[in-house]
């Protein structure tokens, strides 16, 4: 079946797995946004017991979308993986640190004897759902505006500047995506706890903290699609690569279908703002997700569509990476098609047990009941 | 540019992590199906102890796993963030068993674990079950994807070289993943995590009986874990066995060096024990132990089934025995400096597109492909793995994993005939044999890695290639910072899971 595909499209396809993949984590760091929301939804012991533990269902899908995400990437575009972690080192490097300490933070904060003390398990959810999804976003950014690095003829990649890495975070796009990125977290962890959560005090501090950020995500969106839109990207003319004005703006409207499903996401999104801050909504949770990943899902795919550099380089332009040059080879693509058609099933079963586990909100009852709580 | 401060900083982080990591993962691997057997025990009879022996492992296992994952996300990201250009040489092969791994196993191990710990009154008692099972499963099937990736790293396979892009690419999926090397790999490294789950819960559970608490509890979970823990066990010496003949027939140097063996010879004895004869060289005809205690023929036969064979020694691999067709390893090198130089010569003739002198370097570089690794390295003794290490790595490993079979027999034995609670020197050994299970896993991978140098992939790419471009001291504050908060991290693990146990059954 895949065999027939020529190699660019499977290449496309290929990219198109990892901007799902990407939209799919995107939508999960609700549950990083929620992390940083706990002293302002929670305020006793036992509501911060509740939102853990609702937070604490999620965190592994979250954790292992960011896995498989850079999995797919390694697989699927090998010299973009090398090129990118080899060389923006620190950034990736502060990002794994931050998710370090998350992955034990729920399971030993309120454990006997855990050494480090409530207080600190909490501050590392804090930072994973802060400074984490910040760099992330701001790492991403550079897929639009580029990185310091050059190839050498054997394909082997060096970082032209000694900050590895952090000097995306100088850059105003990046940031702003990284900002876009955080609110979004906290906007949709809000949503999810309006649907997963039934007391009374956490549900009103939500309402309120929401309001808040739903402003500033707005902000920052808008603000991030003027820059979008009027920002220069690298494209390969056939011969060369070469610096294309108005880059991302072209790409969307060369693909109506992309624009539009960029545009449906986004109105979705702002939808479910809508009825969750205005008609009390509870259900605004499932149409900020299908919009996220819309959006996430359109943004990523302007990258690897019309020639479009996935990963410009700042430091020679004919070293930057395109879904042609970064990807695996054709076998290899072609046999990771057929393992991605297990990708459904894997959809289909997290489907199945997250509505059998969500299926009754969670209570104050139900948390103290329970023999294993986090 | 001499970068071996790089390289060794590098590794030492690699080995950090990877160690660091093999804390937890026996325990994950092996705890997740002794919980499995016991619900399951608890749906079939619906007694409800059994379901408190069951949520009572089970909290053990959410502190040992919550750890195992913050240790195991680093591992995937290192292979880019400190080994950039193994990722791209041999990525378009590495990378699809790591993606597989997610796409097969984390999956299904997060959202069933979720399940497992918080769906008791959520989902029905046989919909449980599975859940805990398919954790145990994932779990497993994790292990074999990362195992497939690291037997082909141990033996390649499956692969030519792409010399328009530098690197190696894939040619058939199935030769990657029936690997001999990967598959005994796999069965010996899960068998070895079944035998520490199992060493886990004879050792907490000797404990309560030491205390006098909680017997009833402890003696079940004894039966159960001890049953497995003997099964795993033989398992685990059959498949120690078939991994050491791949290493025989596949990595003869890290044969010799985990054998000591420097003059081979036909009926080799294996050294039962010994001491190595320190500051021996190649060819330098010392003798290679100062002491030892050798089963004869017991090598030639082990590891190639056949009493008369002749096993390599390291003497043998780096000088070239001609008797036995053995090339030496200085021709080795030059030959593989001529495929270096070819494969420059011809990218060289690409970019000025000279297809005359493309094709003469293409047909060098074809000659003496096989031997590019070989191009790398300085000096022929550079093909040997650090001796010591080890040599005295395998004898620690197999020494322990022998004496974990005598001790489940004895466990399963006296609980059968109801005398556990009275064998107070048998529930000593047992619980300072858990400590002594982490040993045996820590240093069968020592074996595995340290044996597999110089090379990053075996025969292909040697370890200094495989790094990424930083600075030293770039890699030195990262590898600081993992020290010191993994370290941190375990220091609360420990505390936690001693706090729980000592806590008991009756809370579960």
């Amino acid at each position: 079946m895949f065999e027939k595909l020529s190699y660019l499209a499977l290449q496309e396809y290929w990219w198109f797995l990892i901007a799902l993949l990407g939209a799919l984590f995107v939508f999960m760091t609700f549950v990083q946004g929620g992390q940083t929301l706990l002293n302002k939804v929670a305020k006793s012991e036992d509501e911060k017991d509740i939102v853990i533990a609702s937070l604490g269902r999620k965190w592994e899908l979250t954790f292992t979308s960011l896995v498989m995400f850079g999995g797919a990437l390694f697989a699927a575009f090998p010299l973009f993986y090398a090129t990118s972690f080899g060389g923006a080192y620190y950034v990736w490097m502060a990002i794994l640190f931050c998710f370090i300490i998350q992955a034990v933070s729920y399971e030993y904060r309120k454990k006997p004897d855990n050494f480090l003390g409530q207080k600190t398990f909490e501050i590392f959810l804090f930072i994973n759902g802060s400074l984490g999804i910040i760099l992330i976003g701001a790492a991403v950014g550079t897929l639009f505006t580029g990185g310091n690095f050059i190839l050498s003829d054997m394909n082997l990649s060096s970082w032209t500047l000694s900050s590895r890495g952090l000097e995306a975070v100088l850059n105003p796009f990046n940031v702003i995506l990284g900002l876009v990125v955080f609110f979004l977290a906290r906007v949709q962890a809000s949503l999810y706890f309006l649907n997963n959560i039934n007391h009374e005090g956490i549900i009103n501090n939500t309402r309120r903290v929401l309001r808040n950020d739903a402003i500033l995500f707005l902000a920052f969106f808008i603000l991030f699609c003027i820059l979008l839109l009027t920002l220069s990207g690298v494209a390969y003319d056939g011969n060369a690569f070469v610096v294309v004005k108005y880059k991302f703006l072209l790409n969307f409207l060369a693909s109506p279908i992309l624009l539009g499903i960029f545009l449906v996401g986004a109105l979705l999104v702002i939808y479910a703002l809508f009825i969750s801050l205005f008609k009390k909504s509870q259900q605004g949770i499932w149409f900020s997700g299908v919009g996220t990943v819309l959006v996430v899902l359109a943004l990523f795919s302007l990258l690897g569509f019309n020639n479009t550099a996935i990963y410009p380089s700042l430091s020679d332009l004919q070293s930057s990476l395109d879904i042609r040059n970064a990807a695996a080879s054709r076998y290899t693509l072609v046999a990771m098609s057929y393992v991605s058609l297990l990708v459904p099933f894997v959809l289909g079963y997290i489907i199945i047990v997250w509505r059998k586990m969500d299926q009754k909100q969670i209570t104050s009852d139900e948390i103290q009941s329970d023999s294993h709580h986090y | 540019m001499d970068n071996s401060l790089l390289v060794d900083l590098s590794r030492s982080q690699f080995a950090l992590t990877a160690m660091y990591h093999w804390l937890f993962v026996p325990l994950t691997l092996g705890l997740s199906f002794i919980i499995a057997f016991m619900e399951t025990i608890y749906v079939k009879t619906g007694n409800p102890e059994w379901k408190k022996i069951t949520k009572f492992w089970m909290t053990l296992f959410g502190i040992n796993f919550a750890i195992g994952l913050a240790t195991g996300i680093i591992m995937e990201f290192e292979f880019g963030t400190n080994w950039s250009n193994y990722s791209w040489i041999v990525g378009d092969i590495f990378g699809a068993p790591l993606a597989i791994e997610g796409i097969m196993a984390f999956f299904m191990e997060s959202t069933f674990f979720a399940v497992m710990f918080f769906g008791w009154n959520k989902v029905s008692k046989k919909a449980h079950l599975l859940s805990t099972w398919l954790v145990a499963i994932g779990s497993n099937l994790s292990a074999l994807w990362i195992l497939v990736a690291n037997g082909w790293m141990q033996y390649p396979t499956g692969m030519k070289f792409n010399v328009d892009t530098a690197r190696f690419e894939m040619e058939s999926f199935f030769d990657v993943l029936f690997n001999p090397v990967a598959v005994s790999k796999f069965l010996h490294t899960v068998s070895s995590g079944y035998v520490m789950g199992s060493l886990f819960v004879i050792g907490i559970s000797s404990w309560y009986l030491l205390k006098k608490r909680d017997t009833v509890f402890a003696k079940r979970s004894i039966i159960v874990a001890a049953s497995f823990g003997l099964l795993a066990s033989i398992f685990l010496i059959s498949t120690g066995d078939e991994s050491a003949h791949q290493v025989a027939l596949k990595q003869p140097t890290k044969l010799a060096a985990m054998e000591g063996l420097y003059d081979g010879s036909k009926r080799q004895g294996i050294v039962a024990i010994g001491q190595l004869t320190s500051g021996k060289e190649i060819g330098d005809n010392k003798d290679d132990f100062v002491w030892s205690v050798q089963i004869p023929y017991a090598l030639s036969f082990l590891g190639f089934r056949n009493i008369d064979a002749f096993v390599p020694g390291m003497d043998d691999l780096v000088l070239g025995n001609k008797k036995m067709n053995i090339e030496p390893a200085s021709d080795m090198l030059a030959k593989g400096k001529i495929a270096l130089k070819s494969l420059r010569d011809y990218k060289n003739a690409q970019k000025v597109n000279d297809a005359e002198k493309s094709q003469a370097s293409l047909k060098t570089f074809r000659m003496y492909e096989k031997y590019l690794g070989y191009g790398y390295l300085k000096n022929p003794v550079d093909i040997i793995p650090p001796v010591g290490l080890t040599f005295y790595s395998f004898h620690i490993m197999v020494g322990l994993g022998t004496w974990f079979l005598i001790l489940f027999f004895f466990m399963l034995y006296y609980s059968m005939i109801g005398k556990i609670e009275d064998k107070r020197l048998f529930q000593k050994l047992a619980l300072w044999s858990i400590p002594l299970g982490y040993l045996a896993g820590e240093v069968g991978w020592i074996v595995a890695e340290v044996g597999r140098q110089p090379w990053a992939i075996q025969g292909m790419l040697p370890t200094q290639v495989a790094t990424s471009h930083l600075t030293s001291n770039s890699v030195a504050v990262t590898l600081v910072l993992f020290a010191v908060l993994f370290t941190g991290l375990l220091i609360a693990e420990i505390k936690i899971m001693l706090s729980q146990i000592k806590l008991g059954f009756k809370g579960a």
